[in-house]
């Protein structure tokens, strides 16, 4: 006889899962007694919501989807911000949560939430399962929908006596049949022939790349593709890293907050390459503008997202790995006119500027630019909310790593979880965290699992005593009224350091971070580096 | 525009909160909903009748597609397919009243399925618009009550959605 909890546990092992992020709590205990006894990691983190922001920054590393275990009620609903960050970024996530007693269901007893339907927008599918002799199924649909198609999170709510119960035997499903869900990956060959027509056609064409040509994980094949066309490469912010930020034919990334260069490309371009993106209104602020001057080739693996904000006069529905196949064989030795490219050229060149320094502080953009140098070629750097994103996805120079970042769902206190993640799935690369000190507020209790599981993540604190980002739209939009954007009462975040055992440094200038920095950087301890930003910092 | 969408499901709990939710989150109002098994017991039908532009259509249709329990979603075509409603309408009814009714009820074809000394129920089953008719003929008469099922359609000739 073998128990619900321990086929959940059996299910994980056949997944191939190795870690999972998570907080107990009754209606979970069944599970967690079973854990107990696997060789899968629990990484204990100290609020849920960091439990399904670790295991997306854990998916996007390590090419898997992440698993987060929470428990009913309060335990679940905690879930959901990082679930819906998770699904506005096409992260692909398994959440279990544990459930009150099925018999109980619907009578408010303690630590009851409906989280099945509370999360129904943000999952790309559910299942409250009623019977243990489901759960085998239910997990591996669950890891198949959740990784094929446009991933995404999906949620599985167990009630304990589910988990309870003993059945005769386990067995794990070795495929899934699921009628109403059969992705469309394998892209059109006729489209793909009057995309490749469109582009020897075109005098400027541009590829806009997004987190759909990283999540395909096809990043030295796009580049390759890049090299050999000489198209040049614009991205989204979670297309950032699909390219090197000096490859001389890519200008960064678009948007209001983008780059002036790569929206000049874009608004330049005959014919715009839309590769896994969505393009959403941060990205293209008048997206129903944008096709009037060119023609827009948009491919990406859902369906829904072509022609849902850009018209497109040619769509290509599939996976990114099988259309950039197919468009590699088809455009044979196609190269952009030489024109276009010298164009392209003479942008690059005002692609990063310096910006100037203001004397006794940090200056968050040029620390940022140099902080490359400084990490091995694979570095991870996590960027939380608000100015600071803007400022590593701005002047970032990326190599052979990623970027990670809420580029959808733009939830404070992503990075530090994201970064617990991203350490798990790649233990022997260089992990950094920039955040601002609001958003470091939001997720400063997971310096204990920093500090616990001994994970080396430099912390980067940019602190201007604000709310930058929005302190900067009331300075545009509200005159200046600074309405509880001024952060007062914030501890010293050095004493918070060092009551977690973490060695901290501060700085006041550039040249004092970056000796800082290289000293502690490729060290195997944890660092919180706090750098004095001068407050009237733009994000730009 | 009006338009009528025709979806196969699997036969399962939360299915239609997850389709109406596709309508709700987007502010779009549902003028009828109507759901029930198929001929396989695994799968139900159900036919949703709303207004929207073709963009919104559109919008619906991948969105509802992109729902895993939906199997297949189909935007009937305007005079192509059989659509019907059931209704029961409660009409105040004295009884100098009564001969009337009883003849508008028998030009419209509807059936009287209950009587009280003041009040009839007529039973009626077409299309939306004769469906319209009929209650416009019997308002001024004063309507107590209406029960609709919401529209149900199909393709004509041997066209269909099917699994």
């Amino acid at each position: 006889m073998i128990s619900g909890a321990e086929i959940m546990v059996k299910c994980l092992e056949a997944e191939g899962v190795k870690v999972v992020f998570g907080y107990p709590g009754a209606t979970i205990c069944p599970f967690y007694d079973k854990l107990y006894d696997s060789e899968i990691k629990h990484v204990l983190v100290r609020q849920e919501q960091n439990a399904a922001h670790a295991a997306s920054g854990f998916a996007r590393c390590s090419g898997r989807p992440g698993v987060c275990v929470a428990t009913s009620g309060p335990g679940a609903t905690n879930l959901i911000t990082g679930i819906a960050t998770a699904y506005t970024d096409s992260i692909p996530l398994v959440a279990i949560t544990g459930q009150v007693r099925s018999d109980l269901l619907g009578r408010d007893v303690f630590q009851e939430a409906d989280i099945t339907g509370a999360c129904e927008p943000f999952v790309k599918h559910s299942y409250l399962v009623s019977r243990t002799e489901d759960l085998p199924r239910v997990f591996k649909e669950a890891f198949h929908i959740a990784s094929t198609g446009r991933k995404g999170p999906v949620l599985i709510d167990i009630p304990m006596d589910i988990q309870l119960r003993e059945i005769e035997s386990f067995e794990y499903p070795d495929s899934v049949n699921i009628i109403g869900y059969k992705p469309n990956v394998k892209g059109h060959a006729v489209q793909v022939k009057r995309a490749v027509e469109a582009i020897r056609a075109s005098r400027r064409p541009l590829i806009v790349a997004g987190g759909g040509v990283l999540s395909s994980g096809i990043k030295p094949k796009f580049r390759k593709f890049a090299d050999t066309t000489r198209i040049p490469v614009i991205s989204t912010m979670m297309g950032i890293g699909v390219m090197p930020s000096e490859h001389d034919m890519y200008l960064g990334m678009l948007g209001t907050h983008g780059k002036a260069v790569a929206n000049r490309a874009l608004y330049e371009a005959d014919l715009v390459i839309v590769c896994g993106a969505r393009l959403g209104d941060r990205a293209v602020a008048a997206p129903h503008q944008m096709s009037e001057n060119n023609t827009v080739i948009h491919i990406d693996i859902d369906p829904a997202e072509i022609g849902k904000n850009v018209k497109t006069e040619i769509p290509i529905v599939g996976d990114m790995k099988n259309v950039l196949a197919m468009l590699n064989e088809e455009i044979g030795d196609y190269q952009v006119p030489n024109q276009w490219q010298e164009a392209v050229k003479a942008w690059k060149k005002d692609l990063y500027r310096v910006p100037p320094k203001f004397e006794g502080f940090v200056e968050p953009r040029s620390l940022v630019a140099n902080l490359s140098s400084m990490l091995r070629s694979k570095a991870i750097l996590v960027a939380d909310v608000g100015q600071n994103q803007i400022w590593c996805a701005n002047n970032f120079r990326i190599r052979e790593g990623r970027f990670l970042t809420t580029g959808g769902m733009g939830t404070m206190g992503y990075s530090i979880p994201a970064a617990v993640g991203a350490k798990f799935a790649r233990p022997t690369r260089d992990v950094v965290v920039v955040c601002g000190d609001g958003s470091f507020q939001m997720s400063l209790n997971e310096l204990a699992t920093i500090a616990g599981n001994g994970l080396a993540i430099k912390i980067i604190i940019m602190r201007n005593h604000r709310l930058g980002m929005v302190r900067e739209l009331q300075d545009f939009n509200y005159k200046g009224r600074h309405s509880a954007t001024i952060l007062k009462g914030d501890p010293d975040f050095l004493k918070i350091a060092e009551a977690y055992g973490i060695d901290s440094a501060e700085a006041n200038s550039n040249e004092e971070a970056e000796e800082i920095l290289k000293g502690v950087v490729k060290s195997d301890k944890p660092f919180i580096l706090v750098c004095n930003v001068y407050p009237d910092t733009p994000s730009i | 525009m009006q338009y009528t969408l025709s979806i196969l499901v699997e036969n399962q709990a939360g299915v239609l909160s997850k389709i109406s939710g596709l309508f709700s989150r987007r502010g779009f109002n549902i003028d009828s909903l109507a759901v029930g098994v198929t001929n396989d017991p695994r799968v139900s039908r159900i036919t949703i009748v709303a207004n929207g532009d073709e963009y919104v259509i559109e919008q619906l249709e991948k969105q509802l597609n992109k729902v895993i329990p939906v199997i297949k979603v189909k935007r009937l075509t305007e005079g192509a397919f059989i659509s019907r409603e059931l209704i029961l309408i409660k009409v105040h009814c004295p009884a100098a009243k009564r001969a009337e009714i009883i003849k508008t009820a028998e030009i419209m074809q509807a059936k009287i399925v209950d009587a009280a000394p003041n009040c009839v129920t007529v039973e009626y089953c077409e299309c939306n618009s004769r469906v319209n008719t009929l209650i416009d003929l019997l308002k001024p008469y004063g309507i107590r009550e209406i029960v609709r099922t919401g529209t149900i359609a199909i393709d004509r000739g041997s066209a269909g959605v099917s699994v």
